[in-house]
């Protein structure tokens, strides 16, 4: 099928390069960018070459974003917006797929249908509840009279309240919500044969036996996957820390405050500060990647059937 | 004592039935193999036995316990399944010792009966292993393994065998059997293959289309099968059946559109006397009578022949069917000389053309008992030695 010629080789090689410098170049000069002085990135002539101004770009960076809180707060929320999604996924994945209850599907057709609501599109009514989670609650109270009754009675005027802005709770658990990860560990435990579950069974072992012993060990290279892809989606978030959190000091996110370090029209151009800011804030993905790359194809290589 | 009971089992999928009221008495450390076509309702009634698939009517009891309503577990069986199931992530001593674990045996003493069991298998080379790191047939073992390290009170075996290759499915039988010897639990095991079922029996249950055919030794389901179905199931060839009528004397029928005569056991003929039967003839109890053309004698020419080393397969038209004999020995007709075939009562199995039921004598001895043919031979006395594949 696959034909070698000569020819070929070099026309995909040349495909291929083509390819890598389309990737490769813009990551370079903005290397190259951080390296540089306040002058010499705004000089006409783009520099190809990189300069010797790195160290001092990149602590100029760190201090005036003062990364250091916000990198904390962004590990913070990457890590609990992955472990959260793997736990969640696996869990959800877990009861559609293994036990038959009445509303499975109905279930499933729910949380299959949030896949194509991203948190963008509900962002307005994601933002109510994170000011008021008990809010929906709050009104059902209203509605039925309920609140009413406790007022006659006790006296107390019931409100309730559980206000998730300006917190980590508020960054985390909207992220964690989503239907990706169900979706993929369902399709993972979809190839289980049905064999091996009644093994499971015969040999005594109950439902959390088999969910923790035989399903999670096999699924590890799911877990890598998504745990690197959620890490990289959780720590890229930008819109959703920049609507909840106003206390910026405490709570905001490496990501959010890139966004300072971009020169303002009146003040001076120093995008070698700026690339050097990037270069940081990219820097932990870039390493998620690729540990964990190394680890999936570990597991693809020992295909274990 | 283990012995099993099954009563008035049956079992739907839906509307649909898949198994009709099946009735069963397995005895302690007996070795039951349940026979039939795919998709006979074998698989589901072992399943049924072993909790994994519910019961929709009627009991099933182990040990004068109702375990209609219990989990697996609680049955106290071990199953070996036809993909083996192995856990993938685990080694081999972790697969052997997984039931043990689950139930909380210490470390120690699991390791310890994990060891006994692989030595006994001949896996204690492999105890480190993956199951990916494995041939089929030490897959197969291990599988065994898993059941036997338990020790459980019921063995359910569904095709553990049929995803062997042929050399290693007649070693892993022997060996089969060599276990159930010195175990002596009581075993079910599923097959479609007879001369698997044959050689491993002690009783055989053939089913079809979710009933059970008939329940007896391989020796009375080969010599005296109960129906039509089961004298075509079971032999290889297959039985060769006649539409004949009975003499009204009772002492001979005659093959439809012919003159042929064939004898007929007189006790059995006096109660159907003048009655239309269909007359069963195994290939292999037919013998070529040596004076040619005996007009009394069936008379058949045969067109073309098979050759299997140990004889020849005959084949040839009769009354408008093929019809085919196993000539033994190294002297066969020639194709398309007519031969005489001497035929004794007693290998004339009469069925009633309506119920397709056999035609007994009530109150008569069920069956004759006789050899098996070589194949069908029981596998006993055997030791099994020689290295794994
Ligand atoms: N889970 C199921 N749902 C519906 N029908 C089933 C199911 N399992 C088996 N059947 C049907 O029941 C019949 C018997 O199946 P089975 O017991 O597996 O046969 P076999 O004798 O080959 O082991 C088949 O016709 C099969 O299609
Ligand atoms: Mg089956």
């Amino acid at each position: 099928m696959i034909e070698r010629t000569p020819l070929l080789n070099i026309v995909t090689h040349a495909v291929l390069i083509f390819g890598a410098l389309l990737l490769a170049v813009p990551i370079w000069l903005s290397f190259v960018a951080a390296t540089l002085t306040v002058a010499e990135v705004n000089s006409p002539n783009v520099h190809y070459l990189p300069g010797g101004e790195l160290w001092n770009n990149l602590t100029a960076a760190w201090t005036r974003a003062d990364f250091g809180v916000k990198f904390m707060n962004s590990m913070i929320v990457a890590i609990a917006v992955v472990i959260g999604k793997v736990a969640i996924s696996a869990i959800s994945a877990f009861s559609i797929v293994f036990f038959n209850y009445r509303l499975r599907m109905v279930f499933f057709w729910v949380i299959f249908i949030t896949l194509m609501l991203p948190l963008e599109v509900r962002i307005v009514p994601t933002y109510a509840v994170a000011a008021n989670a008990l809010y929906p609650f709050q009104a059902i109270l209203d509605f039925t009279g309920i609140s009413w009754l406790i007022a006659q009675f006790s006296g107390v005027e019931l409100s309730l309240e559980w206000n998730m802005l300006n917190s980590y709770t508020g960054l985390i658990l909207p992220l964690v919500a989503t239907a990706t990860g169900t979706f993929l560990y369902r399709q993972f435990f979809l190839t289980i044969p049905d064999e091996l579950v009644e093994a499971a069974k015969m040999d005594g072992s109950g439902p959390f036996r088999f969910f923790f012993e035989v399903l999670l060990p096999l699924s590890r290279t799911n877990i890598a996957a998504l745990a690197t892809i959620m890490f990289v989606y959780a720590w890229n978030q930008y819109l959703w820390p920049l609507l909840i959190i106003t206390d910026r000091a405490n709570y905001s996110t490496v990501v959010m405050e890139l966004r300072r370090l971009i020169p303002g029209p009146d003040a001076i151009a120093d995008w070698n500060v700026a690339m050097a800011g990037t270069l940081i804030v990219m820097l932990p993905p870039l390493l998620v990647v690729i540990l964990m790359q190394r680890w999936f194809v570990r597991g693809l290589i020992s295909t274990e059937k | 004592m283990a012995d099993i009971d099954i009563r008035k089992v049956e079992k739907f999928y839906g509307k649909n039935q898949v198994v009709h009221g099946v009735d069963l008495n397995i005895q302690d450390g007996e070795f039951i193999v349940i026979l039939g076509p795919s998709g006979c309702g074998k698989s589901t009634l072992l399943r049924m036995i072993a909790g994994l698939e519910e019961i929709s009517n009627g009991e099933i009891s182990i040990e004068n316990t109702v375990v209609n309503q219990l989990e697996p577990r609680e049955r106290g069986c071990a199953m070996v399944f036809q993909n083996y199931a192995l856990y993938p992530h685990m080694t081999v001593a972790q697969n052997i010792g997984y039931a043990l674990k689950v139930g909380g045996m210490r470390k120690a003493e699991r390791m310890q009966k994990v060891e006994a069991t692989a030595k006994s298998l001949g896996l204690d080379q492999l105890l480190d292993r993956k199951p990916a790191q494995l041939s089929g047939g030490q897959r197969q073992r291990v599988a065994m393994g898993r059941a036997i390290v338990r020790e459980p009170k019921v063995f359910l075996f569904d095709e553990p065998l049929s995803n062997l290759d042929a050399k290693l499915r007649v070693q892993m039988r022997l060996e089969i059997r060599r276990l159930h010897r010195t175990l002596k639990a009581t075993s079910v095991f599923v097959t479609h293959d007879q001369v698997e079922a044959m050689s491993l029996a002690d009783r055989l249950v053939v089913m079809n289309a979710g009933r059970i055919e008939q329940v007896g030794t391989p020796e009375e389901v080969y010599h005296a099968p109960a129906s039509i179905y089961v004298g075509g199931f079971i032999g290889s060839p297959a039985m060769n059946f006649l539409p004949c009528g009975v003499s009204d004397c009772g002492t001979f029928a005659v093959i439809d559109n012919t003159s042929f005569r064939l004898p007929v056991d007189p006790e059995i003929g006096r109660t159907i006397a003048g009655q239309s039967v269909i007359v069963g003839l195994r290939p292999e109890d037919l013998k070529i009578a040596p004076e040619a053309n005996d007009p009394n004698l069936l008379t058949v020419a045969f067109d073309f022949s098979e050759e299997q080393g140990s004889g020849r397969l005959m084949h040839g038209r009769l009354a408008g069917r093929d019809f085919v004999l196993h000539s033994a020995g190294r002297h066969h007709p020639a194709p398309g000389a007519p031969c005489s075939l001497a035929i004794g009562a007693e290998s004339v199995h009469l069925f009633d053309p309506t119920t397709e039921k056999r035609i007994t004598v009530a109150g008569a001895k069920t069956g004759q008992t006789g050899t098996l043919p070589a194949a069908f031979q029981k596998t006993s006395d055997v030791t099994v030695s020689g290295a794994i594949q």
